[in-house]
Protein backbone atom coordinates (compact mmCIF):
# COMPACT_ATOMS: atom_id res chain seq x y z
CA UNK A 1 0.00 0.00 0.00
CA UNK A 2 3.11 2.49 -0.07
CA UNK A 3 3.66 3.21 -3.32
CA UNK A 4 4.46 6.75 -4.73
CA UNK A 5 3.30 8.48 -7.35
CA UNK A 6 4.89 11.09 -9.34
CA UNK A 7 3.16 14.73 -10.38
CA UNK A 8 4.92 17.85 -11.61
CA UNK A 9 3.93 20.73 -10.23
CA UNK A 10 4.73 24.23 -11.84
CA UNK A 11 6.48 22.07 -14.27
CA UNK A 12 9.09 20.21 -11.51
CA UNK A 13 8.78 16.32 -10.71
CA UNK A 14 7.62 15.26 -6.89
CA UNK A 15 7.15 12.10 -5.36
CA UNK A 16 4.75 11.70 -3.27
CA UNK A 17 3.23 8.26 -1.44
CA UNK A 18 -0.33 7.84 -2.52
CA UNK A 19 -3.24 9.01 -1.21
CA UNK A 20 -1.31 12.28 -0.77
CA UNK A 21 -3.20 15.00 -1.85
CA UNK A 22 -2.86 17.66 -4.22
CA UNK A 23 -2.48 20.57 -2.07
CA UNK A 24 0.12 18.68 0.06
CA UNK A 25 2.30 18.48 -2.66
CA UNK A 26 2.28 22.32 -3.42
CA UNK A 27 3.12 22.99 0.30
CA UNK A 28 5.96 20.26 0.15
CA UNK A 29 7.50 21.70 -3.03
CA UNK A 30 6.61 25.47 -1.36
CA UNK A 31 4.75 26.45 -4.08
CA UNK A 32 1.62 28.66 -3.76
CA UNK A 33 -1.56 26.93 -4.50
CA UNK A 34 -2.65 30.26 -6.26
CA UNK A 35 -2.26 34.38 -6.70
CA UNK A 36 -4.85 36.42 -5.06
CA UNK A 37 -6.29 39.48 -7.11
CA UNK A 38 -3.89 42.12 -5.61
CA UNK A 39 -0.94 39.40 -6.07
CA UNK A 40 -0.13 37.66 -2.90
CA UNK A 41 0.50 34.24 -2.60
CA UNK A 42 -1.93 32.08 -1.50
CA UNK A 43 -1.65 28.35 0.09
CA UNK A 44 -4.57 26.13 2.04
CA UNK A 45 -6.47 27.27 5.02
CA UNK A 46 -9.16 25.14 5.81
CA UNK A 47 -8.15 21.62 4.77
CA UNK A 48 -12.24 20.80 3.74
CA UNK A 49 -12.93 22.33 0.78
CA UNK A 50 -15.01 25.43 1.64
CA UNK A 51 -12.37 28.28 1.61
CA UNK A 52 -11.38 27.86 -2.17
CA UNK A 53 -7.71 29.03 -1.09
CA UNK A 54 -5.88 26.23 -2.22
CA UNK A 55 -7.48 26.65 -6.02
CA UNK A 56 -4.96 25.19 -7.94
CA UNK A 57 -5.01 23.98 -12.25
CA UNK A 58 -4.80 20.35 -12.70
CA UNK A 59 -4.06 19.15 -16.11
CA UNK A 60 -5.53 22.25 -17.54
CA UNK A 61 -8.86 22.87 -15.85
CA UNK A 62 -8.53 25.84 -13.23
CA UNK A 63 -10.70 26.09 -10.29
CA UNK A 64 -9.60 22.50 -8.45
CA UNK A 65 -9.59 22.54 -4.84
CA UNK A 66 -6.42 21.10 -3.97
CA UNK A 67 -6.89 19.69 -0.75
CA UNK A 68 -9.74 17.67 -1.96
CA UNK A 69 -7.77 15.72 -4.86
CA UNK A 70 -5.80 12.61 -4.06
CA UNK A 71 -2.25 13.16 -6.53
CA UNK A 72 -2.42 10.54 -9.51
CA UNK A 73 0.61 9.62 -11.81
CA UNK A 74 1.07 11.70 -14.32
CA UNK A 75 -1.02 14.86 -13.11
CA UNK A 76 0.15 18.48 -13.93
CA UNK A 77 -0.52 20.58 -11.48
CA UNK A 78 0.46 24.71 -11.59
CA UNK A 79 -0.39 27.63 -9.83
CA UNK A 80 -3.67 29.51 -10.41
CA UNK A 81 -2.98 33.02 -11.42
CA UNK B 1 -24.11 19.73 -21.47
CA UNK B 2 -22.02 16.70 -19.89
CA UNK B 3 -24.16 14.26 -17.74
CA UNK B 4 -22.98 11.73 -15.88
CA UNK B 5 -23.97 8.03 -16.76
CA UNK B 6 -27.55 7.23 -16.06
CA UNK B 7 -26.34 4.52 -13.24
CA UNK B 8 -25.36 8.12 -11.00
CA UNK B 9 -28.97 9.01 -11.21
CA UNK B 10 -30.46 7.96 -8.22
CA UNK B 11 -33.45 7.32 -6.11
CA UNK B 12 -33.50 6.95 -1.84
CA UNK B 13 -36.17 6.72 0.63
CA UNK B 14 -33.97 8.61 2.91
CA UNK B 15 -31.01 10.63 1.16
CA UNK B 16 -28.15 11.70 3.97
CA UNK B 17 -26.35 14.49 2.88
CA UNK B 18 -23.21 14.54 4.72
CA UNK B 19 -20.43 11.77 5.70
CA UNK B 20 -19.69 13.14 9.05
CA UNK B 21 -20.70 11.18 12.01
CA UNK B 22 -23.81 12.45 12.13
CA UNK B 23 -24.37 11.47 8.66
CA UNK B 24 -22.83 7.91 8.96
CA UNK B 25 -25.60 7.26 12.14
CA UNK B 26 -28.58 8.42 10.52
CA UNK B 27 -28.10 6.83 6.89
CA UNK B 28 -27.03 3.28 8.79
CA UNK B 29 -29.71 3.64 11.54
CA UNK B 30 -32.98 4.49 8.17
CA UNK B 31 -31.09 1.41 6.29
CA UNK B 32 -31.15 -0.92 9.14
CA UNK B 33 -34.96 -0.06 9.29
CA UNK B 34 -34.84 -1.34 5.86
CA UNK B 35 -34.90 2.02 3.99
CA UNK B 36 -33.09 2.67 0.62
CA UNK B 37 -30.77 4.89 1.89
CA UNK B 38 -27.72 7.08 0.23
CA UNK B 39 -24.96 9.04 1.98
CA UNK B 40 -23.27 11.91 0.06
CA UNK B 41 -20.22 13.72 0.85
CA UNK B 42 -17.38 16.03 -0.91
CA UNK B 43 -15.00 14.50 0.15
CA UNK B 44 -13.61 11.40 -1.16
CA UNK B 45 -14.20 8.89 2.09
CA UNK B 46 -16.53 9.07 4.74
CA UNK B 47 -15.97 9.79 8.43
CA UNK B 48 -16.30 13.53 8.22
CA UNK B 49 -13.12 15.55 9.71
CA UNK B 50 -13.21 14.47 12.66
CA UNK B 51 -13.02 10.35 11.97
CA UNK B 52 -10.96 11.41 8.24
CA UNK B 53 -8.14 8.97 7.57
CA UNK B 54 -8.75 7.09 11.24
CA UNK B 55 -6.02 4.49 11.38
CA UNK B 56 -7.59 1.15 9.82
CA UNK B 57 -5.54 -1.04 12.72
CA UNK B 58 -8.49 -3.31 13.43
CA UNK B 59 -8.65 -1.12 16.80
CA UNK B 60 -12.64 -0.68 17.34
CA UNK B 61 -13.14 2.54 17.75
CA UNK B 62 -16.63 4.21 17.15
CA UNK B 63 -15.28 5.78 13.76
CA UNK B 64 -14.93 1.64 12.39
CA UNK B 65 -17.94 0.60 14.39
CA UNK B 66 -20.14 3.01 12.41
CA UNK B 67 -18.44 2.67 9.40
CA UNK B 68 -19.20 -1.48 9.74
CA UNK B 69 -22.39 -0.55 10.37
CA UNK B 70 -23.37 1.85 7.43
CA UNK B 71 -21.87 -0.62 4.89
CA UNK B 72 -23.33 -4.08 6.46
CA UNK B 73 -26.62 -1.91 6.22
CA UNK B 74 -26.23 -1.42 2.39
CA UNK B 75 -26.23 2.08 2.17
CA UNK B 76 -24.90 3.35 -1.08
CA UNK B 77 -22.17 6.02 -0.55
CA UNK B 78 -21.83 8.96 -2.93
CA UNK B 79 -18.30 10.28 -2.11
CA UNK B 80 -16.32 13.54 -4.17
CA UNK B 81 -20.50 14.55 -4.60
CA UNK B 82 -20.86 17.85 -3.73
CA UNK B 83 -24.96 19.14 -3.83
CA UNK B 84 -25.10 22.34 -5.09
CA UNK B 85 -29.35 23.04 -5.85
CA UNK B 86 -32.54 21.36 -4.94
CA UNK B 87 -34.52 22.39 -8.74
CA UNK B 88 -37.44 21.03 -7.37
CA UNK B 89 -38.94 19.85 -4.10
CA UNK B 90 -36.96 15.91 -3.76
CA UNK B 91 -34.82 16.92 -6.23
CA UNK B 92 -31.41 17.81 -5.39
CA UNK B 93 -29.03 17.91 -8.02
CA UNK B 94 -25.00 17.44 -7.39
CA UNK B 95 -21.49 17.96 -9.17
CA UNK B 96 -18.00 16.02 -9.37
CA UNK B 97 -15.01 16.43 -11.10
CA UNK B 98 -16.64 14.68 -13.90
CA UNK B 99 -20.04 16.56 -14.48
CA UNK B 100 -23.51 16.63 -12.68
CA UNK B 101 -26.40 13.83 -11.72
CA UNK B 102 -30.03 14.56 -9.50
CA UNK B 103 -30.79 12.68 -6.68
CA UNK B 104 -33.56 12.03 -5.81
CA UNK B 105 -35.52 11.88 -2.19
CA UNK B 106 -38.68 11.07 0.07
CA UNK B 107 -36.99 12.19 2.99
CA UNK B 108 -34.04 14.02 3.07
CA UNK B 109 -31.34 14.03 6.21
CA UNK B 110 -29.23 17.48 6.74
CA UNK B 111 -26.31 16.94 8.24
CA UNK B 112 -23.59 19.60 6.83
CA UNK B 113 -21.52 19.45 9.70
CA UNK B 114 -19.16 22.37 10.64
CA UNK B 115 -16.26 24.78 9.67
CA UNK B 116 -14.18 26.39 11.93
CA UNK B 117 -14.45 30.51 11.97
CA UNK B 118 -11.18 32.41 11.21
CA UNK B 119 -10.90 35.80 12.38
CA UNK B 120 -8.31 37.95 10.12
CA UNK B 121 -5.23 39.27 11.82
CA UNK B 122 -2.45 41.02 9.93
CA UNK B 123 -0.07 38.54 8.23
CA UNK B 124 -3.01 35.77 8.09
CA UNK B 125 -3.24 35.31 4.30
CA UNK B 126 0.10 34.10 4.43
CA UNK B 127 0.73 30.46 3.38
CA UNK B 128 1.06 28.15 6.12
CA UNK B 129 -1.14 29.88 7.93
CA UNK B 130 -3.53 27.13 8.35
CA UNK B 131 -7.08 26.12 10.04
CA UNK B 132 -5.90 24.02 13.33
CA UNK B 133 -8.81 21.38 11.96
CA UNK B 134 -7.02 22.75 8.60
CA UNK B 135 -3.46 21.92 9.39
CA UNK B 136 -4.68 18.54 11.10
CA UNK B 137 -6.48 17.58 7.80
CA UNK B 138 -3.43 18.29 5.73
CA UNK B 139 -1.42 15.92 8.14
CA UNK B 140 -4.10 13.17 7.82
CA UNK B 141 -3.50 13.72 3.88
CA UNK B 142 -0.09 13.19 3.95
CA UNK B 143 1.54 16.37 4.90
CA UNK B 144 4.97 15.74 7.01
CA UNK B 145 4.97 17.01 10.02
CA UNK B 146 7.93 15.89 12.26
CA UNK B 147 10.53 18.32 13.80
CA UNK B 148 8.19 21.02 12.66
CA UNK B 149 7.47 24.05 14.86
CA UNK B 150 4.26 24.94 15.01
CA UNK B 151 2.05 27.25 17.26
CA UNK B 152 -1.65 26.39 17.93
CA UNK B 153 -3.88 29.68 18.32
CA UNK B 154 -7.60 30.15 18.93
CA UNK B 155 -9.96 29.12 20.83
CA UNK B 156 -11.95 25.31 21.41
CA UNK B 157 -11.73 21.88 22.49
CA UNK B 158 -10.70 21.17 19.05
CA UNK B 159 -7.21 22.98 19.65
CA UNK B 160 -5.93 20.79 22.30
CA UNK B 161 -6.92 17.76 20.11
CA UNK B 162 -5.21 19.13 17.37
CA UNK B 163 -1.98 19.94 18.82
CA UNK B 164 -1.84 16.61 20.65
CA UNK B 165 -2.72 15.12 16.90
CA UNK B 166 0.06 17.09 15.79
CA UNK B 167 2.60 16.19 18.66
CA UNK B 168 1.95 12.33 18.15
CA UNK B 169 3.27 12.72 14.64
CA UNK B 170 6.84 14.34 15.32
CA UNK B 171 5.62 18.71 15.56
CA UNK B 172 6.91 20.54 18.38
CA UNK B 173 4.00 23.05 19.45
CA UNK B 174 6.72 26.08 20.89
CA UNK B 175 2.89 26.93 22.76
CA UNK B 176 -1.21 26.63 22.36
CA UNK B 177 -2.66 30.20 22.68
CA UNK B 178 -6.40 29.72 23.99
CA UNK B 179 -8.14 33.15 24.04
CA UNK B 180 -10.69 32.34 27.00
CA UNK B 181 -9.62 33.08 30.48
CA UNK B 182 -8.18 30.55 32.76
CA UNK B 183 -11.65 31.66 34.88
CA UNK B 184 -13.50 30.46 32.06
CA UNK B 185 -11.80 27.32 31.67
CA UNK B 186 -11.59 26.44 35.40
CA UNK B 187 -15.52 26.19 35.14
CA UNK B 188 -15.25 24.29 32.07
CA UNK B 189 -13.23 22.36 33.83
CA UNK B 190 -15.00 21.57 36.93
CA UNK B 191 -18.44 21.53 34.94
CA UNK B 192 -17.22 18.35 33.03
CA UNK B 193 -17.66 16.17 36.02
CA UNK B 194 -20.92 15.94 34.54
CA UNK B 195 -19.73 14.19 31.60
CA UNK B 196 -17.24 11.57 32.91
CA UNK B 197 -16.09 10.68 29.23
CA UNK B 198 -15.37 13.96 28.53
CA UNK B 199 -12.99 14.25 31.71
CA UNK B 200 -11.11 10.22 30.62
CA UNK B 201 -10.94 12.04 27.31
CA UNK B 202 -9.26 15.42 28.54
CA UNK B 203 -6.90 13.14 31.03
CA UNK B 204 -4.98 11.30 27.94
CA UNK B 205 -4.99 14.71 26.34
CA UNK B 206 -3.10 16.41 28.94
CA UNK B 207 -0.79 13.06 29.09
CA UNK B 208 -0.28 13.37 25.07
CA UNK B 209 0.66 16.96 26.01
CA UNK B 210 3.11 16.73 28.57
CA UNK B 211 5.48 19.77 28.95
CA UNK B 212 3.61 21.64 26.01
CA UNK B 213 3.06 25.40 26.81
CA UNK B 214 -0.93 26.22 27.46
CA UNK B 215 -1.79 29.97 27.64
CA UNK B 216 -4.92 30.83 28.37
CA UNK B 217 -5.22 34.98 27.67
CA UNK B 218 -3.39 34.57 24.73
CA UNK B 219 -4.30 35.30 20.66
CA UNK B 220 -2.27 36.16 17.96
CA UNK B 221 -1.44 39.16 16.57
CA UNK B 222 0.49 38.96 13.80
CA UNK B 223 2.51 36.87 11.32
CA UNK B 224 5.29 37.02 9.58
CA UNK B 225 7.42 35.73 6.82
CA UNK B 226 8.66 36.96 3.21
CA UNK B 227 6.84 34.09 0.62
CA UNK B 228 5.33 31.96 3.60
CA UNK B 229 4.99 32.19 7.76
CA UNK B 230 8.19 32.43 9.22
CA UNK B 231 6.97 33.89 13.18
CA UNK B 232 4.39 34.44 14.43
CA UNK B 233 3.17 37.67 17.34
CA UNK B 234 0.83 36.35 20.22
CA UNK B 235 -0.68 38.57 22.77
CA UNK B 236 0.40 36.59 26.26
CA UNK B 237 -0.03 37.74 29.36
CA UNK B 238 -1.03 41.07 28.26
CA UNK B 239 2.47 41.45 26.72
CA UNK B 240 3.50 40.59 22.68
CA UNK B 241 6.22 37.40 22.16
CA UNK B 242 7.71 36.63 18.88
CA UNK B 243 7.93 33.13 17.89
CA UNK B 244 9.61 31.78 15.11
CA UNK B 245 7.15 29.03 13.29
CA UNK B 246 6.82 26.54 10.14
CA UNK B 247 3.18 26.60 10.49
CA UNK B 248 0.27 28.29 12.20
CA UNK B 249 -3.00 26.02 13.05
CA UNK B 250 -5.53 28.52 14.21
CA UNK B 251 -9.32 28.69 14.66
CA UNK B 252 -11.61 30.24 16.61
CA UNK B 253 -13.91 27.29 17.34
CA UNK B 254 -16.91 26.63 14.81
CA UNK B 255 -19.70 27.83 12.68
CA UNK B 256 -22.71 25.36 12.04
CA UNK B 257 -22.79 25.34 7.93
CA UNK B 258 -26.09 26.24 7.62
CA UNK B 259 -25.90 27.07 3.57
CA UNK B 260 -27.64 24.46 2.09
CA UNK B 261 -30.58 24.12 4.77
CA UNK B 262 -31.14 27.90 4.19
CA UNK B 263 -31.76 27.25 -0.02
CA UNK B 264 -34.01 24.65 1.04
CA UNK B 265 -36.06 26.81 3.54
CA UNK B 266 -35.45 25.63 6.88
CA UNK B 267 -35.92 27.99 9.36
CA UNK B 268 -32.88 29.10 11.27
CA UNK B 269 -32.48 31.44 14.31
CA UNK B 270 -28.40 32.28 15.66
CA UNK B 271 -27.19 30.60 13.03
CA UNK B 272 -28.74 27.04 13.77
CA UNK B 273 -31.06 25.47 12.07
CA UNK B 274 -34.24 25.16 13.86
CA UNK B 275 -35.63 21.48 14.61
CA UNK B 276 -37.89 19.53 16.87
CA UNK B 277 -38.10 16.54 19.10
CA UNK B 278 -37.17 14.16 15.86
CA UNK B 279 -34.51 16.52 14.36
CA UNK B 280 -37.43 17.98 11.96
CA UNK B 281 -37.18 21.31 10.31
CA UNK B 282 -39.19 23.56 9.59
CA UNK B 283 -39.70 22.20 6.05
CA UNK B 284 -41.29 19.04 5.82
CA UNK B 285 -39.78 15.73 5.05
CA UNK B 286 -36.36 17.48 5.68
CA UNK B 287 -34.79 16.58 8.84
CA UNK B 288 -31.06 18.01 10.55
CA UNK B 289 -28.92 16.60 12.63
CA UNK B 290 -25.57 17.45 14.68
CA UNK B 291 -23.36 20.82 14.09
CA UNK B 292 -25.83 22.70 12.21
CA UNK B 293 -28.20 22.43 14.73
CA UNK B 294 -25.90 23.89 17.45
CA UNK B 295 -22.07 23.02 18.08
CA UNK B 296 -22.20 20.11 20.60
CA UNK B 297 -19.30 17.62 19.20
CA UNK B 298 -19.11 14.15 17.70
CA UNK B 299 -21.21 12.49 20.96
CA UNK B 300 -24.54 15.03 20.23
CA UNK B 301 -24.05 14.91 16.57
CA UNK B 302 -24.08 10.92 16.58
CA UNK B 303 -27.23 10.82 19.10
CA UNK B 304 -28.75 13.41 16.59
CA UNK B 305 -27.53 11.61 13.65
CA UNK B 306 -29.53 8.50 15.18
CA UNK B 307 -32.66 10.54 16.04
CA UNK B 308 -33.03 11.58 12.69
CA UNK B 309 -31.98 8.51 11.24
CA UNK B 310 -34.96 6.07 12.50
CA UNK B 311 -37.76 9.17 12.59
CA UNK B 312 -36.96 9.75 8.65
CA UNK B 313 -37.50 6.03 7.70
CA UNK B 314 -40.26 5.95 10.00
CA UNK B 315 -39.16 4.48 13.47
CA UNK B 316 -39.40 7.41 15.56
CA UNK B 317 -41.15 5.96 18.43
CA UNK B 318 -37.08 3.95 18.45
CA UNK B 319 -36.04 7.10 18.69
CA UNK B 320 -37.76 7.91 21.82
CA UNK B 321 -34.44 5.89 24.24
CA UNK B 322 -32.39 8.58 22.47
CA UNK B 323 -34.07 11.73 23.70
CA UNK B 324 -32.60 11.77 27.38
CA UNK B 325 -28.97 11.52 26.09
CA UNK B 326 -29.76 13.98 23.78
CA UNK B 327 -30.54 16.71 26.69
CA UNK B 328 -27.39 15.55 28.41
CA UNK B 329 -25.39 16.25 25.33
CA UNK B 330 -27.18 19.28 24.76
CA UNK B 331 -26.23 20.83 27.91
CA UNK B 332 -22.55 20.30 27.02
CA UNK B 333 -22.87 22.25 23.84
CA UNK B 334 -23.85 25.16 26.08
CA UNK B 335 -20.88 24.92 28.10
CA UNK B 336 -19.19 24.73 24.89
CA UNK B 337 -20.36 27.88 23.45
CA UNK B 338 -19.89 29.92 27.14
CA UNK B 339 -16.84 29.29 27.42
CA UNK B 340 -15.27 29.80 24.26
CA UNK B 341 -17.48 32.69 23.25
CA UNK B 342 -15.10 35.10 21.77
CA UNK B 343 -13.46 38.07 23.73
CA UNK B 344 -13.97 41.55 22.37
CA UNK B 345 -10.15 42.60 22.08
CA UNK B 346 -10.21 39.90 18.75
CA UNK B 347 -12.13 42.65 17.65
CA UNK B 348 -9.51 44.87 16.96
CA UNK B 349 -6.37 42.41 15.90
CA UNK B 350 -7.22 43.70 11.67
CA UNK B 351 -4.89 46.59 10.76
CA UNK B 352 -6.67 48.83 7.77
CA UNK B 353 -4.11 46.55 5.27
CA UNK B 354 -5.62 43.34 6.14
CA UNK B 355 -7.53 41.20 4.05
CA UNK B 356 -11.06 40.32 5.48
CA UNK B 357 -12.11 38.74 1.98
CA UNK B 358 -9.47 36.42 1.36
CA UNK B 359 -11.53 35.70 -2.10
CA UNK B 360 -11.52 39.17 -3.13
CA UNK B 361 -8.65 40.56 -1.14
CA UNK B 362 -11.17 43.24 0.33
CA UNK B 363 -9.26 45.11 3.17
CA UNK B 364 -10.67 45.84 7.05
CA UNK B 365 -10.31 49.66 5.89
CA UNK B 366 -12.50 49.34 2.91
CA UNK B 367 -15.52 47.24 4.76
CA UNK B 368 -14.87 50.23 8.02
CA UNK B 369 -16.73 52.24 5.26
CA UNK B 370 -19.96 50.07 5.24
CA UNK B 371 -22.91 49.37 7.16
CA UNK B 372 -24.11 45.97 6.49
CA UNK B 373 -23.33 42.82 4.85
CA UNK B 374 -25.39 43.85 2.17
CA UNK B 375 -23.51 46.65 1.57
CA UNK B 376 -20.28 45.99 2.05
CA UNK B 377 -21.11 42.63 -0.92
CA UNK B 378 -22.48 45.39 -3.13
CA UNK B 379 -19.54 48.41 -2.94
CA UNK B 380 -16.73 46.38 -2.18
CA UNK B 381 -17.31 42.64 -3.37
CA UNK B 382 -16.81 40.91 -0.02
CA UNK B 383 -18.18 37.71 0.13
CA UNK B 384 -18.93 37.60 -3.59
CA UNK B 385 -15.81 35.49 -4.78
CA UNK B 386 -15.64 31.25 -4.75
CA UNK B 387 -16.28 30.53 -0.77
CA UNK B 388 -19.47 32.42 -1.06
CA UNK B 389 -18.98 34.33 2.49
CA UNK B 390 -17.92 31.06 4.18
CA UNK B 391 -14.74 32.44 5.70
CA UNK B 392 -15.67 36.37 5.67
CA UNK B 393 -19.03 36.12 6.93
CA UNK B 394 -18.88 34.23 10.24
CA UNK B 395 -15.88 37.29 11.14
CA UNK B 396 -17.47 40.10 9.50
CA UNK B 397 -20.05 38.66 11.69
CA UNK B 398 -18.14 39.38 14.71
CA UNK B 399 -15.85 42.20 13.74
CA UNK B 400 -18.88 44.42 12.90
CA UNK B 401 -22.14 42.44 13.71
CA UNK B 402 -23.29 42.24 10.05
CA UNK B 403 -25.70 39.27 9.91
CA UNK B 404 -25.57 37.49 6.29
CA UNK B 405 -28.61 37.35 4.13
CA UNK B 406 -30.54 35.48 1.69
CA UNK B 407 -28.75 31.79 0.46
CA UNK B 408 -29.13 31.97 -3.31
CA UNK B 409 -28.15 28.81 -5.58
CA UNK B 410 -25.59 27.26 -6.05
CA UNK B 411 -24.89 26.98 -2.65
CA UNK B 412 -21.15 26.09 -3.98
CA UNK B 413 -19.54 28.06 -7.40
CA UNK B 414 -20.42 25.27 -10.01
CA UNK B 415 -19.42 24.48 -13.71
CA UNK B 416 -21.40 26.10 -16.51
CA UNK B 417 -22.71 22.69 -17.50
CA UNK B 418 -23.85 22.56 -13.83
CA UNK B 419 -25.57 25.91 -14.51
CA UNK B 420 -27.23 25.17 -17.62
CA UNK B 421 -29.13 22.50 -16.23
CA UNK B 422 -29.79 24.17 -13.08
CA UNK B 423 -30.76 27.44 -15.54
CA UNK B 424 -33.61 25.05 -16.76
CA UNK B 425 -35.26 24.62 -13.77
CA UNK B 426 -34.25 27.99 -11.46
CA UNK B 427 -36.78 30.30 -9.62
CA UNK B 428 -36.37 31.96 -6.88
CA UNK B 429 -35.90 30.22 -3.74
CA UNK B 430 -34.48 32.16 -1.33
CA UNK B 431 -34.62 32.07 2.21
CA UNK B 432 -33.56 34.85 4.61
CA UNK B 433 -31.08 33.97 7.29
CA UNK B 434 -32.42 35.32 11.16
CA UNK B 435 -30.78 35.78 13.57
CA UNK B 436 -27.14 35.69 14.22
CA UNK B 437 -24.56 36.73 17.17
Amino acid sequence: MHSQVTVRVNGAPVVVPSGTTIAVAMVLVGQPCRTSVSGEPRGPLCGMGICFECRVVIGGIPHCRSCQVLCEQGMEVTTEK
Amino acid sequence: MKQMNKEVQRRFDVLVIGGGPAGMAAAARAAECGARVGIVDDNFRLGGQIWRGEPDDGQKTDASRWAERVRASGVTALCGLRVVHQPESGVLLAENLDGFCELTYEKLVLVTGARERFLPFPGWTLPNVMGAGGLQAMVKCGLPIRGKRVVVAGTGPLLLAVAAYLRKHGAEIPVICEQASWRDLAGFGLALFRWPGKILQGLQLKRNLAGVPFAANSWPLAAQGRQTLESMTISHAGKAENIPCDYLACGFHLVPNIELPSLLGCAVANGCVQVDDFQRTTVPHVFCAGEPTGIGGVELSLIEGQIAGLAAAGHASEAQALLDERRKALRFARLLDHTFRLRSELRSLPSSETMVCRCEDVSYSHLLQHSSWRAAKLHTRCGMGPCQGRVCGPATQFLFKWNPDSVRPPVFPVRVETLAAMASQLQPQHSEVTGGQ
